[in-house]
């Protein structure tokens, strides 16, 4: 009974882990869709493509892994903004059908861009890192950097959107966008801003999967699902659900995962999911 | 202080304004009356840029024919909307920086903030609620203090009443006598005539999109066509 309790913790905890990353993965997505009202399909495609910046910058062109990183962020926060102003933009009014084929065809095309740039193998950094044992339980090195870094990612994005002129300005738009001319702010100009924090929040989550993931071109796939459940689950545009959400889910895949199998772990996470959409359609925590 | 000469406006195929001039000194307070859809607030909405236009908007002499809406505001023209739209999950106080957000006015933050609350020492006390939490009369006074945030020169007032109980209705009009003392030039739309009348200085009186007929409060509250179709007398 002891070790069962050992390890049910450690279940947990690494639960708590994967929640931190998760939470990260979808607040982009969610501010995105929370304040310009158009869901990015290809925003794990974003993911991949700051995985691929880290990995050509560090082991091809041999940065030290931070600076990789930082320019990593760089990069997909400015094509966060491109992908606003040349794609989003000229679809603002059209009808969000239309809104989410423009945003399937940009992950088609960046996951075609990558497969001919960088081939379909798999690469990795080559970061090798001893797990943290705690007592009899152990974790791995990167998920705990992960976690502290999310963590941090969502403070700061907190922060910025409640303390700073212009975040509490997105916050606003995203409630009245027609006004917000009378207040002085340029929405065009809030959305770009808006798109490029999805962006380097992207980037920063990019940054931490390829630590503990392989990259190839299709890896989008792996999480971009999950990354929009967890928005829909939280209540699509809604900050503080998505937060909520990656954790329960995580706890679902991990200690699911633990009293039976990993895979089963994701199985009993997704039936909570689909559950929660018949008793709940507009998220936990969704208000409309 | 502002000029309007012909201007028109449209909705698509619906034509709104017609040729519509006017002007407000500084120091003034004028109001455009008339019934409702007759254009009061695309008017507003036009000087503020919200929709198209065509003919000539000037303030203090500029013409603001190649301004963009979201510059408006650096002119000088602040305008507190119809419905007031806050922004209900925002608290008051944000929903007043809101109202500094144009760089010049960030610098003056705590100071205009100070005056607004001391002009409405109500918003200090719900300073950390939601706006839309607010009672009507209150959510008025939210707005019109967002609107003095930028330090404006000239008021535009879209139906401050609408909405609103008979015994707020009084403490908002008695609100816009004070900003007018304050020494604000206001342009104030309002279909509540009888009211309004006893507020400003001028009025317009605007019918179907077209100025029927304008002159000074005391004219227009005894002109015996306004005492018929608004006074009900």
């Amino acid at each position: 009974m002891e070790v069962f309790d050992i390890f049910l913790l450690e279940a947990v905890l690494n639960g708590i882990l994967l929640g931190g990353l998760l939470a990260l993965l979808s607040l982009g997505l969610n501010l995105i869709f929370g304040v310009i009202d158009v869901v990015w399909i290809c925003y794990a495609e974003l993911i991949m493509i700051g995985m691929y910046t880290v990995y050509m910058l560090h082991v091809q062109l041999g940065w030290p892994l931070l600076a990789a990183m930082a320019a990593g962020i760089g990069v997909v926060a400015v094509l966060g903004a491109l992908l606003h102003q040349f794609i989003i933009r000229p679809v603002l009014a059209a009808e969000p059908i239309n809104q989410l084929l423009v945003t399937g065809g940009v992950l088609f095309f960046l996951q075609a861009a990558a497969t001919l740039a960088f081939g379909i193998e798999f690469r990795n950094l080559g970061v090798r890192m001893s797990p943290v044992a705690i007592g009899e339980m152990s974790f791995s090195a990167p998920r705990i950097i992960a976690f502290a870094v999310a963590v941090a990612g969502v403070v700061a994005t907190y922060l910025f959107l409640t303390r700073t002129y212009v975040g509490t300005a997105i916050r606003a738009i995203s409630q009245d966008r027609q006004i917000m001319p009378l207040m002085g702010a340029d929405p065009d100009r809030l959305f770009v801003i808006t798109s490029a924090i999805g962006g380097a929040l992207a980037g920063l989550a990019a940054c931490l999967l390829v630590l503990q993931y392989d990259i190839h071109p299709a890896i989008g796939l792996s999480f971009g699902p999950i990354t929009f459940l967890i928005c829909v689950l939280g209540g699509l545009g809604n900050l503080g659900g998505g937060l909520v959400a990656a954790f329960v889910f995580a706890q679902f895949i991990s200690v699911g995962g633990f009293f039976f199998h990993i895979e089963w772990g994701y199985v009993i996470a997704f039936v909570f999911f689909i559950a929660v959409m018949f008793w709940r359609p507009q998220g936990i925590l969704g208000g409309k | 202080m502002l000029a309007l000469e012909n201007v028109s406006a449209r909705y698509g195929s619906f034509q709104a304004l017609f040729d519509v001039s006017l002007e407000v000194n500084a120091g003034e307070s004028v109001a455009v009356i008339g019934p409702n859809g007759a254009g009061k607030t695309t008017l507003l909405r036009a000087i503020s840029k919200l929709v198209a236009v065509s003919g000539a908007i000037s303030m203090n002499g500029r013409a603001l024919a190649d301004v963009p809406a979201h510059e408006v505001i650096a002119h000088g023209i602040s305008h507190v909307p119809e419905n007031r739209r806050l922004f209900p999950r925002l608290t008051v106080e944000e929903n007043l920086k809101m109202g500094a957000f144009l760089p010049q006015s960030r610098g003056r933050f705590a100071e205009r903030l100070e005056f607004v609350y001391s002009l409405f020492p109500r918003m200090r006390e719900r300073r950390a609620q939601l706006a839309g939490t607010l009672s009507g009369g209150e959510q008025q006074m939210c707005a019109i203090g967002r609107a003095l945030m930028s330090g404006p020169k000239l008021l535009l007032l879209d139906e401050p009443s609408a909405g609103l109980a008979p015994v707020v209705v009084q403490s908002i009009f008695e609100l816009v006598k004070r900003i007018c003392r304050e020494g604000y030039t206001v342009l104030i739309v309002e279909q509540n005539v009888r009211q309004v009348l006893q507020v400003v200085n001028r009025a317009y009186l605007l019918e179907t999109g077209r100025i029927k007929s304008s002159g000074t409060a005391a004219e227009l509250l005894a002109s015996s066509s306004i005492r018929k179709a608004y006074l009900g007398i």
